[in-house]
Order: structure tokens, then sequence, then C-alpha cells
């Protein structure tokens, strides 16, 4: 086939083709890399490409399959990684000044897992500094752009993966999810993106940013390609106490049933209030009429707390950083800034050059909720009402099987448009928040386009552990739908 | 006026893992700098921690053995501070819920017993060192002790005199070195105490203001230091002056305390449970399973040795001030019955050379089957007890048998007749005053000839036989 040709294809479709020997590893990186070279100058998805490194590792795989074609799933496949994974022996810098140089020497559980099966990895992607934003405006490095209309943010904070997916820059790539990082972008971009239930996948080597929030997931052209990858890097590990010992199911054979029959999806009124953009409204409930007409069977519901939901994640998410992040002190690794007088100096001065506002401004604010006197009130509190919203999903979770809700307010915004006002970006995620709150597993897929022509997605958000629930709707609902034929110009 | 002291302690102790707390890093003291690290304890981007599950066991055995009570369901805590060793900016810790609550330790000072309440004992991981090369300008920073893990044992303010102090500081190592959690080595930091104490005027309910000591690595130095304090503190109030909450460090080469720092810039260390780890169930099972496998605990074992082996409360206290010695005194008496006997070379010779070479009695060249070996050569009339006694400094350095020792020295206690009989008239002949006060009845002067005899024999011959020939020469 076409070398040309080859980025447009699905991860599941470019399996068959290697595996039936087809293509060859090295075909798949050239190819690939071409259509990098074409587009990246448009988009910026990458922070870090690794062409060198991959081609000598497919030419090893080609070496090694001669006459001998017995591969494993993602062997040859080739993955972009955002770059707060590490990855052993490739510099992962969260985006940020402070760790421009770090290279890990460790790979993160998700790598590991995907190195064993000989994947490729072609580069390391965009996000907002530390994962901390909704549009990659955040990042040190500059901003990605939407392959749907360069003007427009592509989303965050894995901005990166999601566009490297859209523009076939990669055939899937990993993202990770705080708040909404997987889904927001994946809407935005008219792709794929899932966040798995927390303690689904190894947090193990992603550089934390609110650790009982974050979680790894895949964001992927299609519905398929998410079932294929969250197997892949899911599953209990020894050095994450908090990844859970739950047998991983085979998500593939969630697949097989193309109808929604005896599925009872919840309609949460909460997630249809003001600030819903008419537009994103109206692909929301059209898609949900298609869910009605593959069978499920769709019900209102109620999750009362929502309106708390992004307050609450902003003290809890913002008191984890500021500890999280104590470790960028100029000591041990990454930045320290130049000709300090003492310590305190070194401290002060390696931190301002070293961060960016928004997350200097998260530790600040973290700082401060954690502080004595103030605990009680805010990081206290957050909590207490993040059991609430817990308890409002498992009460709803015993009358329905998925809920569905938009995934953003509004479509992919213009540069600048929110950067000044950090509330309306905390704002723009607040459909995908709560999912994080309760450790909720949660997808985002296509359902629609702007008058604009710029992507819409919904949400479907299941039971812990679930994933499969979430994984037969979003395929279901894909494969009577047609939204992915259309693919972005990039111009 | 008078005043009262009111001193509580707190301790960190060093648990004798193999493994760091929460990483797999040996904890081996005394390592070239940062050998003994790994990403997880040099707390790089993105990774976690995993507890250490033998360091959980031990904290339990601890507490259990302090008499507490075992948290079943344990969460660590985030301490936030900055500081070059401290590789993530926080330390991990237990703040809410420490796995032990109120437990007790006996003490006594002089004929006083006195019940120590412990308020709460909890897991949490050693920082590392940082290095100030003199002269350079520059702090070197060595994390090889980052993430050790340590049990911080904190007592209610129950003792009052610097004797209390000590004996709570020995009492409560002695129980760890028992229960083989803690080496107990204060130089090397493995047994670090913090006594923090106040004065009140006798007859005050409320407390006074508190002061904490650190930088005191002996009991020598706890003593004097805690003593200091309580002089500096009488001497502060009865001149009318107040005393500030503080942090002072104490210098044993001067003698004194100085202010480390004062409440004011005290940190706002902003405690959170850790989100990296779930919550730590211990099962009630286990903790059974823990406490029906506590050793006998010196206290109970002194009691067993007075009743069992009829030595003194004093001996008793010895013997069993160190597991290993306690262990060594019953493998004696095992081999050789007579434990006065037994108690005294213990107490005496062993103990001497143990203290002079800093060791262990598992790890002395002198075997129980040896001393006993040596004890039984008296019992025979092989050697004389003298003999024995100034031979034993050779047989633990050497670590020959005692037997070999007295071959090859030719150290056999002369009992021969002939021999002896020989050497008596010469002393008889060499002292004609003392035999005739023997012989106008002054019996005493019998100890002196025997003496003599010794003396000229080279301390070869045998004391009774002496005696007894004396005895029969002069009629």
């Amino acid at each position: 086939m076409s070398l040309t040709l080859l980025h447009k294809l699905t991860l599941s479709e470019l399996q068959r083709k290697f595996t039936a020997g087809d293509v060859t590893a090295t075909e798949i990186v050239r190819a690939y890399f071409l259509r990098v070279t074409q587009v990246e100058p448009k988009v910026n998805a990458y922070l870090t490409q690794c062409k060198e490194a991959a081609l000598v590792q497919a030419e090893r795989l080609d070496q090694a399959l001669k006459g001998w074609r017995k591969t494993t799933p993602m062997m040859a496949m080739p993955l972009a990684v955002k770059d707060n994974i590490c990855t052993e022996g490739v510099r992962t810098t969260c985006a940020s000044r402070m760790l421009d140089t770090f290279v890990p020497p460790y790979d993160a559980t998700v790598v590991a897992k995907l190195r064993a099966q000989n994947y490729l990895l072609l580069g390391k992607t965009n996000l907002d500094e530390f994962a901390m934003g909704s549009s990659t405006e955040n990042s040190a490095f500059g901003a990605s752009r939407n392959p749907w209309n360069i003007q427009t943010v592509p989303g965050g904070s894995s901005g990166g993966s999601a566009v490297a997916v859209a523009a076939d820059e990669c055939v899937a790539a990993l993202g990770s999810d705080t708040g909404g990082s997987i889904r927001q972008p994946a809407a935005f971009c008219g792709v794929v993106g899932l966040k798995p239930t927390y303690g689904r996948v190894s947090r193990y080597g992603l550089v934390a940013f609110a650790s009982s929030l974050d979680q790894i997931g895949p964001i992927t052209k299609d519905v398929t390609d998410a079932a294929i990858l969250l197997g892949a890097i899911a599953g209990h590990d020894p050095r994450d106490s908090t990844s859970a010992n739950v047998p991983v199911p085979d998500y593939l054979k969630a697949l097989k049933r193309k109808d929604l029959k005896r599925l009872k999806v919840g309609v949460p009124a909460e997630y249809f209030a003001d600030g819903l953009d008419p537009e994103v409204d109206q692909a929301v409930r059209t898609a949900i009429e298609g869910l009605r007409e593959l069978g499920a069977d769709i019900r209102e519901i109620k999750l009362p707390t929502t309106d708390a939901a992004v307050a609450t994640y902003y003290v809890i998410a913002t008191a984890e950083a500021s500890s999280n992040l104590a470790r960028y002190d100029g000591v041990k690794f990454g930045l320290r800034a130049a000709e300090s007088k003492d310590l305190l100096d070194m401290y002060l001065k390696t931190r301002a050059e070293g961060f960016g506002p928004e997350v200097k401004r998260r530790i600040m604010l973290g700082t401060y909720v954690l502080s004595a006197g103030y605990y009680d009130a805010y990081y206290g509190k957050a909590q207490a009402v993040r059991t609430l919203i817990r308890q409002e999903f498992e009460a709803a979770f015993q009358t329905v099987d998925l809920i569905v809700t938009p995934v953003t307010p509004t479509t992919a915004f213009k540069f600048g448009e929110k950067a000044q006002d950090p509330l309306q970006m905390y704002l723009s995620d607040i459909y995908t928040i709560s999912a994080n709150l309760a450790g909720l597993p949660a997808i985002a897929l296509p359902c629609g386009f702007s008058k604009a022509g710029l992507p819409i997605g919904f949400q479907l958000i299941g039971r812990p552990f679930e994933e499969e629930t979430l994984l037969r709707g979003a395929h279901a609902y894909e494969q009577a739908t047609n939204w992915r034929a259309k693919r972005p110009a990039i111009r | 006026m008078a005043y009262e002291v009111v001193i509580g302690v707190e301790v960190h102790a060093q648990l004798r893992t193999q493994s760091k707390l929460f990483c797999a890093c040996g904890t081996t003291f005394g390592l070239t700098a940062n050998s003994q690290t790994c990403p997880v304890c040099l707390g790089l981007p993105g990774t976690l921690p995993v507890i250490n599950e033998k360091a959980v066991e031990m904290a339990v055995r601890a507490g259990l053995a302090m008499n507490g009570t075992i948290r079943v369901r344990n969460r660590f805590a985030r301490k936030n501070y900055f500081y070059p060793d401290l590789p993530k900016g926080y330390q991990i810790s237990q703040y809410e819920a420490p796995i032990c609550e109120h437990g007790w330790i006996e003490i006594s000072v002089g004929a006083n017993q006195k019940r120590v309440r412990i308020r709460r004992a909890h897991l949490e991981e050693d920082a590392g060192k940082n290095v100030h090369e003199a002269g350079s300008g520059m702090s070197l920073v060595d994390l090889n002790r980052a993430g050790t893990p340590l049990l911080e044992i904190v007592t209610e303010p129950d003792l009052s005199s610097s004797e209390e102090v000590v004996a709570y500081l020995k009492a409560l190592r002695d129980l760890l070195m028992y229960l083989d959690v803690c080496d107990g080595n204060m130089e090397e930091g493995s047994f670090r105490c913090e006594p923090n104490l106040s004065l009140r005027p006798v007859g005050q309910k409320t407390f006074g203001t508190k002061v904490e000591l650190k930088n005191i690595n002996s009991f020598k130095f706890v003593k004097d230091a805690v003593d200091y304090e309580i002089k500096r503190q009488t001497k502060v109030l009865n001149e009318g002056g107040k005393i500030y909450q503080e942090t002072r460090l104490w210098n044993h080469e001067r003698g004194e305390t100085a202010v480390m720092r004062s409440k004011e810039e005290a940190h706002d260390y902003r405690y959170f449970q850790d989100p990296d780890l779930v919550p730590m169930e211990i099962s009630s099972e286990w903790i059974e399973q823990l406490r029906e496998g506590l050793p006998e605990l010196a206290s109970t074992k002194q009691q067993r040795f007075i009743t069992e082996y009829g030595v003194p409360e004093y001996d008793a206290g010895i013997l069993t001030s160190s597991k290993a010695l306690a262990i060594y005194f019953e493998a004696c008496v095992k081999l050789y019955p007579q434990p006065k006997t037994v108690s005294n070379w213990v107490m005496g010779e062993l103990l001497r050379e143990l203290n002079n070479s800093g060791t262990e009695a598992d790890a002395s060249p002198v075997t129980p089957e040896r001393l006993v070996e040596l004890l039984t050569l008296v019992d025979q009339g092989v050697i004389s007890l003298k003999v024995a006694r100034e031979m034993f400094p050779d047989v633990y350095a050497s670590g020959k048998a005692p037997a070999r020792i007295v071959q090859e020295r030719g150290l056999t206690q002369v009992s021969d007749e002939g021999a002896l009989v020989t050497i008596i008239e010469e002393v008889l002949k060499k002292n004609p005053a003392q035999v005739a006060q023997y012989k106008e009845g002054k019996q005493q002067v019998l100890g002196f000839l025997v003496g003599q005899v010794m003396k000229a024999s080279g301390g070869k011959a045998n004391p009774g036989k002496v005696n007894d020939l004396l005895k029969k020469t002069l009629g």
C-alpha cells in the first residue's frame, strides 16, 4: 500500500496490515514521519520527536521478524506519549522550563508495558505545563493548534496527544486526565478519549499533578482503538499502591454487541443548564436520541451537587499539586537558577524561573487551602463535598448503567480567549471534573460539528471498573453514525 | 520559689528493616554518599511509594511491647516543608492516625517504680543528610538515609527528673533492642531522643512554657542537657524572666543549650493525607499473631531470673540489660548449674572485656562453653580461682580454649604435697615473728601465711591444700 496513506489507518487496521506482513515497521515509521514533517509546523503537537530511535527500533523488529510473523498486539504500532509520562532515556519535560532537560532513568509502567510489546515511540506530546490547563496555552514551549482550525485551541491539557491523533501524526496516543485533560481535547479535536476508572491504570511514572485524580488513558481515532490501547496499559501494578487488583477483561469482546437493548442510560438535567452552547446542546441531545434508537432506555436522573464540582476540584487538585510540585527545588534534578546567594534564594529563583504563571497560581491556591486555620474551611470541606458527589453517582448507578452528558460547554475556543480569565478557563472542565472526583470511567467521542466546522463530542460515564459498558455504548453509537468520515483539512 | 519539672520525650528509633520504608533500597549505615538510592527515594518525578510490610510488622511489635493499642485502619500523611535533604519536599509520616496509641513503659529510679505513658508511636520516613564542606562554600546532600523507616515514640509529660528521663530512654532502648526492631546505636542516630521540658511552681496545675532539646546522642548528654536546662529555666524564672517556646540545641563541648529556632519560626507543615498511599488495614488476626510471637521482655526476664535462678535483683537487672547477655547467662547456667557463680563471672570478667572492646555478648570470643570450661578447671583444682581470673583477658583476647592456655603456660595448680611442703618451710623460715604469733594463739595470722605461700608459688598452689598443710606443719 502507498506509504502516503498509511497514516490514515486506525490502530486496529494498522495491526491487521502489520500482522499480515503487508507493511514493515520501518515503512510505518517512515510514513508517519513523512506526515509529521508535513503537518507539524502547522499544529505543533510534539515537544520531542524520536525519529532516529524509532527507525533503529523498527529495523531491529523487521530483522527479527523475517519469516516469522507472530506478533504482540502493539508491536510496531506508532504511538505518541504525553510529555508528563516518563520514558527512559527520552526527555520528559511536562512542558515546563523546570524539566526542560530532565531525562528519566525509568519508564512509566504504561510505557514499560508497551515497550515489552515492542511498540514504536514516535515522540512526546505537548501539554499545559504539568497538565494544568485546558488549551495547551500554558505550555512553556508554545501552544499546539487544533487541526480543524489552527486559530483555535486543541483543548488541554493532553492537547498535543489529541492533535497528534486528529492530524494523523500517530496512530494513537496516551494522555492523562485529572479533570478532563483527555476528554476535553479529544472532543475539541474530534477524536475518542477515554479516562479509565481511578486505579485501572498504573500511575507509576506519570508526573503527578493531583495524585487522587490523575489517570492515564488512550486518545484514539475510534472506540475500537481505545479498547485495544486500554487493554495494553491496564492492570494492577505493585509499584502503585492506588492501582486496583482487578482482572483486566478483553475489552474488544465488549464491542461485539451492536445494539444497546436493556441498557439504561441516565441524563442528568444539571449537565444541560445555563452556559451550555446551544449547538453543543443540540448535538448531544441528538446523540441521546441516537442511543435511544439503538435500544437504550433513556431516563432522567439527578446529580444535584454538580454545581459544586468545579470549586471542589480546584481545592483538592491544587492542594495535592502544591505538595507534589515541592520537589522541584533545584537541588537534585531539573532547573537550578544560577547565581543564588543562599539556599532560600536558590529556592525562590529556581521556582520563579522554572514555573509558569498558571502553575504558580495553583501552587499558591493549594498552599493556602492546606494552611493552618484554613484547612477545615477549604480542604476539609472539599473532601466532604467530594464524598457527596461520589455518593450521588453511586445512587444514580443503582438505576442506570451509563450516564450521558456533554464533554464541554462550547466547541474549541480561540487562542487568548480565556487565557486572561482563569475562572472561565476552569469552567471549560465543568462536565468532566465530576468523573475524576468520583473516580469513574468516562469516554468522550464525536457526535457532530458546529456550523463553524468544529467537532462536538459527548460523554458517557460508567460504574467503577465497568469500562466494558462504556466501550459497548460508545462503539454502538459510533457504528451507527459516521462522524469519523470527515477529516480535518489542516490549513 | 520551688519549681516542679515536667518532661516529655520524643524518640526517633530507626527500624532494623533490610530495605527502606517505601522502596527497595538498603538501609546500611556509612556507605558512599548517594549509593543507596533509587528513583523512588530520590523523589524523581512520577515515582510512587509502596509501604514496606516488614516495617509495619516491627512497628506493631514495638507498639504491643509498649502495651499500646494498635490502629487497625492506618493512614499516611504528608508533612510539607522545604529542605535539601528532603527529596520530595514533604516527609511521609502519620499524623491523625498513628499506628500505636495509649501505651506505657515501667521504669525504676532507685527504689521508685513509675509508669511512663506513651501517647503515640507512628511510622515515618527519615530524611537524608546535608554535608557542609568546610572552606568550599558548598553544601552536599547525601540521600542514603532518605526513606529509612523510623518509629517516632512520644510520651505524655510524665517524667520529672533527668534520672527518670535516662531511665525511660534506657528502658525503651532495651525494649526495642530486645524486639530486634532497632539496633539502639545512638552515635549513628538509630536512637535519637528529644526531651521537652517546662517548669511550674509546685502546686500549679497548668503547664509552663515548653522547650524542646535536640542534638543529644548519648545518655550522659541526655542527663547533662536536661540538668542544664532545668537550672537555666529556674534561673530565668527566679530572676523574673520569661521562658520562650523554642527548640534548643545541646552543645556538649560548652555544656549548654542554645536556641535553634523559636516558635515564631515554626513551620506550618500543611499535613494532609498522602493520596499516593491507600489506607493500610492491619488485621486483628495479624496483631494477635504478632502479640503471641513477642519475646520475653527485660522486666519479665529479670523477675524470672530472680525466682528461677535465685540471683539477686541487682544481678538480674544487669544480666537482662541486653538480650544477648541474658541468652549468654542462661546458656552458661544450663551447662553449669551454679547461677550465682556464673553471674559473678558474667557481670565481672566477661562484661569488662565486652565493654572494653565494644562487643555484644552474642559475639563474645569466650563462648558460654569456654567460660564453663574455665569454671570447671577451677572446680577440679587444676587452676586456682585467682589464676582463672588473671588468665581471663587472655582467653578473651586469644579465643583459645582455657585448658590449652593453662597447658601452654604451665599454670597448672600445685597440689603435690612434697612440693608444697618445701615452699611452706621456706615461708615459715622467713616469717618467724608470725609463726610465733600463731603459736601464741593468733589464728588470723594463718591467712597471711597462706597468702605468702600462694605468692611464693606464683599463684599456682592449691589454697585449700596449703591451708591444711600449714596447720599441720605449725602443729
